[in-house]
């Protein structure tokens, strides 16, 4: 744990992604405690520039930036956060399962997922959301189904890789069952993979959340970055921050865990390590 | 010219390590002198630096970290490590040329053979395209493959090992080098292929008078070719001189110790009469065969028989060996036995269980009956669990308290001579001979009637091969364990069995007791395989020497 530290802070883009992760998340926390007020309530007069008045100014309502900002910053984490665990979830026990039985099993988990790889995920994404109305349990489910399937091919990929191992032949003249062969010995094994793989599906998934709240297909209820920019994107000659500010927020974001999952990837994967 | 001139010299080479490894130097002040037409074997154990060495002298490093930092490596009286890039690439390949253990991955898959031999001659020489293609068919034909047209248009797989490795040598050769460096070439080689690449090598080298820096860690191989050799520990040089002086009459207590850790070609004693044992394992009528089919034609189905037919028989307490070459189906009649690989025919009978009929379902119980050791120390244990728990997961599966369990495994960790402490410690953290010993206690924790042992001293460095020999035999004598022991090198089989089984093409073509089988070899492939076995004479000699010192 400490080497692997070690390794990690030695990775300094990985540590500056962290620090604004850490912000980012600490700020979507502390939203209520900083703007006790609903992100939606009118506060003032509408386009009032930033820097002015209110710190990011107010939108073509009228309603207060920065509490939109903060709370979006609540609604964007979740999803990403919820829709990744879910597709790793999926991800990894089909992946986890073709991989090691191979044979038929295999065949059919793997056409199963062409399927879902062959349609173009953004479409599909928008057409789970037209059928099944906006709210934001449907938009994490939405995201979810179109990202498993990169998880499932990796994870096969390495289960049968380690499947053919000599430590894994020396579980099964043991006597062990399959889910403990599977479950202690090989998928401690493809940890580091899937952890790297997520984090950056985390990013993913909170550029996918953007995109269908900017079309207009998330959850009206509830603020999000991605909604803040649909919304002022009429506007954008006239008031340019309402659409600047929460974009530079997600550009911060997603980049902060691409760095992070860098790092991960560079203190997790065992063939650079001698380096 | 006379033939005690030397073509190369290295003196006081030094060459780093980075500062993690766990010593400074990968090679410190070695000096020593290849002289023109001879043949120099540098032999040492894996760490040893004897590889880093040889390729320092090609300014090939193999990693950016492992730089030459002292020393000098004198050619035709010019320091090659001081020599400019451009400099060095005119000397590689056509003054000093180089080929090494896998040929597989020496050579080029997208390029046939042959243009790759001839992009070897463009980049020094200029001639017409004709007259290269006539000089690479001489040289294949000089390095004796059979239609040396039909090499040249052929892609690296779609050729043997053993024609791969003299297709490397051809190129090696085009360019009429002063020097060839040769890095464990046979290595990855079966034994009687390899007595044809050492011979053809022997034969280059005469009829061309060149200097070989040969690299090798085996001293059958050594005794076979070598005209001088050097003998390196820790990246020193420990000691070197004429072959016949270092063989017989070694000096370094290094030099002894290897030398004795080098097992005879001959049977041990025969230890006692299983006749009338129980049998512990009885295998009759195994069959076992691989079809690679044709996407669009049956035709192009291929069946390779990896066992026909084979039977054994191991009685309690007695150790037989499977001796054959890669491909022989040895390790697939392992894992048949074993049921790792399910077998298309065959009985397969522990004591009384009817081990080979048995479902998954009902195996699974079972499966502590036999136990396999495996090849590689580094693929066998799961890089993610203590030692201890992988020892104790056995006993644990089949029903025992967690307590029991590690105490099982503590007492084993014992047996096998390491420290009860290792428990609590990773696989990386041990060496090689260290992990195969955790790998036989994993086996017998389970108490098996038969342990199988598949290949398990052969990824060792032959000091480290020796003790994990005699572990194995100490064990199995104070267990009674009845053993199938599978490998390739008749030098470890003639040590640990009581009987063998030669395979070759998955058929038993010889079974008999030890003894037997190395005085009266009855089938032409055994006597193939031992006269193939490299340094031969050498090991004969030596253990006649031995036997009128101590009749």
């Amino acid at each position: 744990m400490r080497a692997f530290l070690k390794r990690f802070v030695r990775h300094r883009p990985a540590v500056l992604g962290l620090v604004i992760l850490l912000a980012v998340t600490a700020f979507a926390l502390l939203a209520p405690a900083i703007h006790p007020a609903s992100p939606f309530s009118l506060i003032g007069k509408p386009f009032q520039a930033p820097f002015g008045e209110y710190l990011f100014g107010t939108d073509q309502l009228g309603r207060d930036l920065a509490a939109a900002l903060l709370y979006g910053a609540r609604t964007t984490l979740l999803i990403g956060l919820v829709a990744t665990a879910i597709a790793v979830l999926v991800g990894v026990t089909i992946g986890g399962l073709a991989g090691y039985y191979g044979g038929r099993i295999d065949s059919w988990l793997m056409r199963l997922t062409e399927i879902f790889q062959t349609i173009p995920f953004f479409l599909f994404a928008i057409l789970l959301l037209a059928v099944l109305t906006p709210s934001i349990g449907n938009v994490i489910l939405a995201i979810a189904v179109v990202s498993w399937p990169p998880m499932a091919r990796l994870v096969r990929g390495e289960f049968i890789a380690m499947r053919d191992r000599e430590f894994v032949l020396a579980c099964i003249s043991m006597g062990m069952s399959h889910s403990r062969i599977i479950l202690r010995h090989i998928l401690p094994n493809t940890l580091s993979s899937i952890i790297v793989t997520a984090s950056l599906m985390v990013a993913t998934a909170i550029l996918i959340e953007s995109s269908l709240s900017f079309l207009g297909l998330s959850d009206p209820n509830v603020m999000s970055w991605g909604f803040i920019i649909g919304a002022g994107r009429t506007a954008i000659r006239s008031a340019w921050w309402v659409c600047a500010i929460p974009g530079i927020a997600i550009l911060l974001t997603v980049m902060a865990i691409n760095l992070v999952g860098e790092g991960l990837n560079d203190a997790l994967n065992p063939r650079l390590r001698t380096l | 010219m006379t033939d005690d001139e030397n073509v190369l010299s290295i003196e006081a080479l030094t060459v780093d390590l980075p500062p993690w490894a766990d010593r400074p130097h990968a090679v410190e002040g070695v000096s020593l002198a290849l002289r023109r037409n001879e043949i120099l074997c540098v032999v040492g154990e894996s760490g040893s630096g004897k590889s880093v060495m040889a390729r320092s002298v090609l300014g090939l490093s193999t990693s950016r970290h492992v730089q030459p930092s002292a020393g000098r490596i004198l050619y035709a009286g010019e320091d090659l490590l001081k020599a400019a890039p451009e400099r060095m690439r005119a000397v590689r390949g056509s003054r000093i040329a180089m080929i090494f253990q896998e040929p597989m991955t020496a050579l080029n898959p997208v390029l046939t053979i042959g243009q790759q031999i001839e992009e070897a001659v463009a980049v020094h020489v200029r001639i017409s395209r004709d007259e290269r293609r006539r000089k690479v068919l001489d040289m294949l034909a000089a390095v004796q493959l059979p239609d040396p047209a039909r090499i040249h248009a052929a892609y690296p797989h779609q050729v043997s090992g053993g024609q791969r490795q003299r297709a490397m040598i051809a190129m090696a050769l085009m360019l009429e080098p002063d020097i060839l460096i040769a890095d464990e070439p046979t290595t990855a080689l079966d034994v009687t292929t390899q007595a044809q690449v050492l011979a053809l090598i022997r034969e280059m080298q005469r009829k061309r008078q060149m200097a070989v820096l040969f690299i090798t860690h085996d001293f059958g191989v050594v005794a076979e070719i070598a005209d001088r050799i050097a003998v390196m520990q820790h990246g020193k040089l420990v000691e070197h001189g004429p072959a016949a002086d270092i063989l017989e009459r070694p000096q370094h207590p290094y030099t002894r110790a290897l030398l004795a850790a080098v097992p005879d070609l001959a049977s041990a004693p025969a230890r006692h009469d299983f006749d009338s044992a129980e049998v512990a394992l009885k295998v009759s009528g195994l069959q076992k065969s691989y079809r690679s089919k044709g996407i669009f034609r049956a035709a192009a189905t291929k069946t390779v028989h990896a066992a026909k037919d084979v039977a054994i028989q191991i009685r309690r307490g007695e150790t037989v060996g499977i001796v054959g070459e890669s491909g022989s189906g040895k390790s697939t009649v392992a894992r048949c036995i074993a049921r790792l690989v399910e077998p298309d025919a065959g009985e397969i009978r522990v004591g009384d269980v009817d081990f080979g009929r048995l479902s998954q379902r009902a195996l699974r119980p079972k499966r502590n009956r036999i136990q396999m050791v495996f090849q590689d120390p580094y693929g066998s244990l799961d890089p993610r669990q203590s030692v201890g728990s992988l020892i104790a997961e056995g006993p644990r599966i089949h029903g025992a308290t967690a307590e029991a369990s590690r105490q099982r495994a503590i007492e084993l960790l014992m047996l096998v001579g390491l420290d009860a402490r290792s428990a609590d410690r990773f696989p990386h953290e041990f060496s090689g001979g260290q992990r195969q010993r955790i790998g036989l206690a994993r086996a017998l924790a389970l108490d098996p009637d038969v342990l199988i042992a598949d290949e398990p001293v052969s990824a060792l460095d032959v000091s480290v091969q020796a003790q994990v020999l005699r572990l194995l035999a100490d064990i199995r004598e104070r267990l009674g364990l009845s053993v199938l022991f599978i490998t390739h090198d008749l030098r470890v089989a003639g040590q640990v069995c009581d009987s063998i089984a030669v395979m070759r093409y998955g058929e038993i073509v010889e079974f008999g007791r030890t003894e037997t089988v190395f005085n009266a070899p009855v089938h032409p492939y055994t006597q193939a395989l031992f006269a193939a076995v490299p340094g031969r004479d050498w090991s004969l000699r030596r253990s006649a020497a031995a036997k009128r010192q101590h009749p």
